[in-house]
Parts: structure tokens; C-alpha cells; sequence
């Protein structure tokens, strides 16, 4: 088993409220891992302290170790350049208002990338890996925010591999989303784990049973239990985990 | 009893609302029935880009050209010093300061706007005019400069605390965004949040830049007051408000002098009124 990110004794507090509990977990490259639990769970919490989005918040506190290859997240590491490395979708689409094109090459301009066969290639390469590309390649000029929310929830995965990460973050990544846009995405998951380490939090069991490889069951900031996906779903070891998948709560 | 009540209530919060605009519009009448005179007897064209500010020569000169280009130059100047300075604080309380500063500079500016402008004035002659005058080596240091300092320091504040809200209330959705893409703290503040924000940010500065053109107490103080055509930002000049408050006690009542006076403010309404309609149009301009 390739690990991809190692988390040790991970707390998080906000404001001095806990919303994350000693979680340690390994994280193996290649392969999905779903996270699961009710609202408050902590689930999106953790998603954001593999990025160090949560640095944004005023009065968190994060204690524990996160490694990612081997190289501790909270010590040496510019989290620039790490979330340039780990990239994240969130449930709501959120597209620039800007065309197609500019939406896609957002990330690489940033980085200061100019060239414009080089735009091109990247923009046609990170479309295709979202299956956008065959809906999008006489649109790429479109203003972005006419898209659909399927389109537009695509076309920031697009965006997001154009950058070239290791670790994609779903946050509930289809919650506004119809089943017909879901499945898609869904689809495009499947296809890239192939090249990366995807984490997937979701509200919906169903989903997290149909494309996770694994999956975690979080509870009032703890991780309950986690294990192979079909076995957490045929047979969880804890009741609490029982209880949410089979609807008694959540 | 109940209906009654609800009625008198409803009817004394209209009528206070018709009130306020029917004050408005009667300031707006008087100043252009008195100002209107002037109009008859020397003619708009003589009146706007006439060169001669002479109200109490023989023959007097009612040319205000020499007014509107000092009020314009000294807006400009203060525009130029106030716009850099204000969004810059602005970024930097809303993104950068920590939680404690951000409060205490809010607080502190907020106070600020409340300094009288006459005090701002009296400040500025003692301080800013003697500053001039040495630095530059200039015969005075009541110049168009020293306004336009005293006046980007009195605007400021309205500046940077509106423009600070208008950063403030970016959705921070935006910026995660931007920072999950790879962004740095400073590629998100020039590329997401600053475009997000322009609309609220040019309001902020038109409704400042509105507040200078108006000023007249503290120009009155250090501008010099000369009533000649402007020769550079370092020359003394007069600005149209300034010639209304120094002149309007000594201007007989009836007199072309005392129309004049009128005239000017109506001019100087139909400039505040569009920098105030502009700002208007900026904030409440949508995304298409």
C-alpha cells in the first residue's frame, strides 16, 4: 500500500470550539477515499486542513501532523506551493466571470506561465480529464457563468488539474447538482484516480459507496471507524456507523 | 383604536419623508431663482469662461473660469494624494492587519472623520503652508498644494472606511477560490478581490471626491484665495466655495454682486451632483 498523506493525533479548534479530535489516518495514493458523517461531523474540517485552507479562518488552531510524502504540511511547507499541490473543488460552483479559456488557465497564469501554445495544450488536456472537452471545444471563449452547474462544476475540476496537483478535495461536490451532472463527475473521478489521490467528502452515502475505494466515518469531530468501503457498508464494526448508513440518523 | 393609530403613525412617517424632499427641492429653487438674474444680465458664456473675478470693480467682472479651474485643481490634487492612500489602507485593514489593529484603525479612522474641518484647516496652515514654502522655496505656502493635502486628509477617511466595506463583504468563497488554485495573498488581493470590489471602491472615492469639491472652510484657510487664473499647483488660488463664504457678507442684497454669489452655487450643485450621481451609478452598477 502506497501512502499518500499520513495524519497523526489531527485536532482542530475555532475559537477555542473543537471541531476535530485527535483523527489519524493514512491516506493511500491512487485510489478514493470517502468521507462521510452528518452535518458538523467535521468532515469538511478535515478536507481543508490537507490543504491549509483553514488558515483562512481567524482563531483556528490546528495541533497534530499532517504528512504529505513524507513532508509535514504545518512545518515545512509554503502553503502556496501546497495548494498548488493539493487542489479542492467546493459544492458550489464557483466560476470566474471570464471566459471558458481564462477560467481553465487561471492557475498557470498565476504561476506566470505566458505561452500560448502552452494555454492551449493545457487548457484541451484539463478539459478532456473533466469530460468537458466535447461540449466545450467550439465554447472556449463563452463566458464562463453561462454554463450550466453541471458545466461550470466541471469546469472547475478543469481548472483545478491545470495545475497540476498530486490530491483533489471534493467538497460535496454535487450537492447542487442534478443526477445526470452527478453521474458525470462521478465518472470523471473514477477516471482520475488513475493519476491522482482523491478525497471525497459527501452528504450522500450512496455516493460515497458507488466511487470510494475507502471510506471514513466522521462523528462529532471523531473518525468512528474507517475501513474498505464495501466493508463499511455491509458490515461496520461500530453502531454509530450502522445507524447513519442505514438512515436511523443524519 | 388599533387602526387609528396604525394610520397616524403611517401618515406622520410620510409626511416626514415629503418633507425632507420638499426642503430640497425649495433650497434648490431659491438658489436658482436668486442665481438666475445673473444669467439675464451677463449671459451664461460670459458668466462661466469670463478671466476677471472684479464683483466690486467699475465696471465689475463676474468671470468665474478663474473659480472652476482653482476648485478643479485642487480637487485633482487632493484626488491624486487621497485615491492611493485609501484604497491601499483600505486593503490593508480589510486583508492583511491582524484581527486587533484591523479594529483599533477602524475605530481610529472612523474617529477622524469627525475632526471639524476648520481644526483640519488650522492644522494645515500651521503645519502644511510652512512645510510648502520651505521645501519648494515658493514666496507662499498658501498655495492650490497645501488644499489639495488638507483636503485628500479630510476625504480620506470616508474613503477608506467605505472602500474597507465594500473589501470587507467580498464573499470569502472568492477567495478560498482563488488561494485552492494556487494563488499568493497578493495575486488573490489584485486578481479576485479588488475586481470584486471595484464598484464599491469607486463609489467610495467619487463620494470622497464629492466631499472635496464642498469643502470650503478648510481651502478658505490655506489656499491664498486669489482670484486670478491658476498658474501652476504651487500658485495661490481661490476656489468657488471659498469666493461664496468670504464674499456673500459683504455682497449688498440685490446687487449683480450678491447674483453672482447665487450662480456660483448653482454651479458648483450641478458638480457635486454629478460626482454623486456617478458614484450612484458605481454602486449600484450589477454584474452582467
Amino acid at each position: 500500500m502506497d501512502v499518500k498523506i499520513q495524519v497523526q493525533d489531527l485536532s482542530v479548534r475555532f475559537s477555542g470550539v473543537s471541531a476535530l479530535k485527535n483523527v489519524t489516518m493514512e491516506i493511500e495514493a491512487n485510489k478514493i477515499l470517502s468521507v462521510i458523517g452528518p452535518a458538523n461531523s467535521g468532515k469538511t474540517t478535515f478536507l481543508k486542513t490537507l490543504n491549509r485552507l483553514n488558515d483562512l479562518v481567524a482563531g483556528v488552531s490546528v495541533s497534530g501532523t499532517v504528512f504529505l510524502d513524507g513532508k509535514d504540511l504545518y512545518k515545512d511547507c509554503d502553503p502556496v506551493l501546497l495548494r498548488r499541490k493539493v487542489g479542492i473543488i467546493f459544492a458550489l460552483p464557483l466560476p470566474l466571470p471570464a471566459s471558458v479559456f481564462e477560467n481553465v488557465v487561471y492557475g498557470l497564469r498565476r504561476q506566470g506561465i505566458r505561452d500560448k501554445k502552452t494555454l492551449a495544450t493545457a487548457v484541451e488536456k484539463a478539459l478532456r480529464d473533466a469530460y468537458l472537452w466535447d461540449e466545450m471545444k467550439d465554447r472556449l471563449g463563452e463566458l464562463a457563468l453561462k454554463l450550466s452547474g453541471g458545466q461550470q462544476q466541471r469546469l472547475c475540476i478543469a481548472r483545478t488539474l491545470a495545475v497540476n496537483p498530486e490530491v483533489i478535495l471534493f467538497d460535496e461536490p454535487c450537492s447542487a447538482l442534478d443526477p445526470l451532472s452527478t453521474a458525470k463527475i462521478e465518472e470523471a473521478m473514477l477516471k482520475l484516480k488513475e493519476r491522482y489521490t482523491l478525497v471525497l467528502v459527501t452528504n450522500n452515502t450512496k455516493q460515497a459507496a458507488r466511487v470510494g475505494d475507502r471510506t471514513a466515518f466522521f462523528l462529532m469531530g471523531e473518525l468512528v471507524e474507517m475501513d474498505v468501503t464495501s466493508r463499511i457498508f455491509t458490515a461496520p464494526l461500530d453502531k454509530r456507523t450502522d445507524d447513519y448508513i442505514s438512515g436511523k440518523f443524519g | 383604536m388599533k387602526r387609528l393609530k396604525e394610520f397616524i403613525v403611517e401618515w406622520a412617517v410620510k409626511a416626514s419623508g415629503i418633507v425632507s424632499i420638499v426642503l430640497v427641492a425649495l433650497i434648490f429653487f431659491f438658489l436658482l431663482k436668486e442665481g438666475i438674474f445673473l444669467f439675464k444680465t451677463q449671459g451664461a458664456g460670459g458668466f462661466l469662461a469670463g478671466r476677471n473675478w472684479y464683483p466690486i470693480s467699475e465696471p465689475p467682472g463676474f468671470g468665474i473660469l478663474p473659480l472652476v479651474l482653482g476648485s478643479l485643481l485642487v480637487t485633482f490634487g487632493a484626488a491624486l494624494i487621497s485615491i492611493p492612500l485609501s484604497v491601499a489602507s483600505a486593503v490593508y485593514i480589510a486583508e492583511i492587519a491582524p484581527g486587533w489593529l484591523k479594529e483599533v484603525l477602524k475605530s481610529t479612522i472612523e474617529l477622524l472623520a469627525a475632526i471639524p474641518s476648520v481644526v483640519l484647516g488650522f492644522i494645515g496652515m500651521m503645519t502644511v503652508v510652512p512645510w510648502i514654502r520651505s521645501t519648494f522655496h515658493v514666496p507662499t505656502g498658501l498655495t492650490a498644494f497645501a488644499g489639495s493635502v488638507v483636503l485628500a486628509f479630510m476625504a480620506m477617511p470616508t474613503m477608506i472606511s467605505i472602500a474597507e466595506d465594500a473589501l470587507h463583504s467580498v464573499p470569502r468563497m472568492y477567495k478560498e477560490g482563488a488561494y485552492a488554485l494556487g494563488a499568493t495573498h497578493w495575486q488573490t488581493i489584485r486578481r479576485v478581490i479588488l475586481p470584486a470590489a471595484s464598484s464599491g471602491i469607486v463609489a467610495a472615492m467619487m463620494l470622497g471626491i464629492g466631499r472635496v469639491v464642498g469643502e470650503t472652510m478648510a481651502v478658505m484657510m490655506v489656499t491664498g484665495n486669489a482670484a486670478s487664473m491658476p498658474k501652476g499647483i504651487l500658485y495661490p488660488v481661490r476656489t468657488l466655495t471659498a469666493t461664496i463664504a468670504a464674499e456673500m457678507g459683504e455682497a449688498v442684497q440685490g446687487s449683480d454682486h450678491y447674483f453672482a454669489l447665487f450662480a456660483i452655487g448653482i454651479v458648483l450643485f450641478v458638480m457635486t451632483f454629478m460626482v454623486n450621481m456617478a458614484a450612484d451609478l458605481f454602486l449600484h452598477r450589477r454584474r452582467g
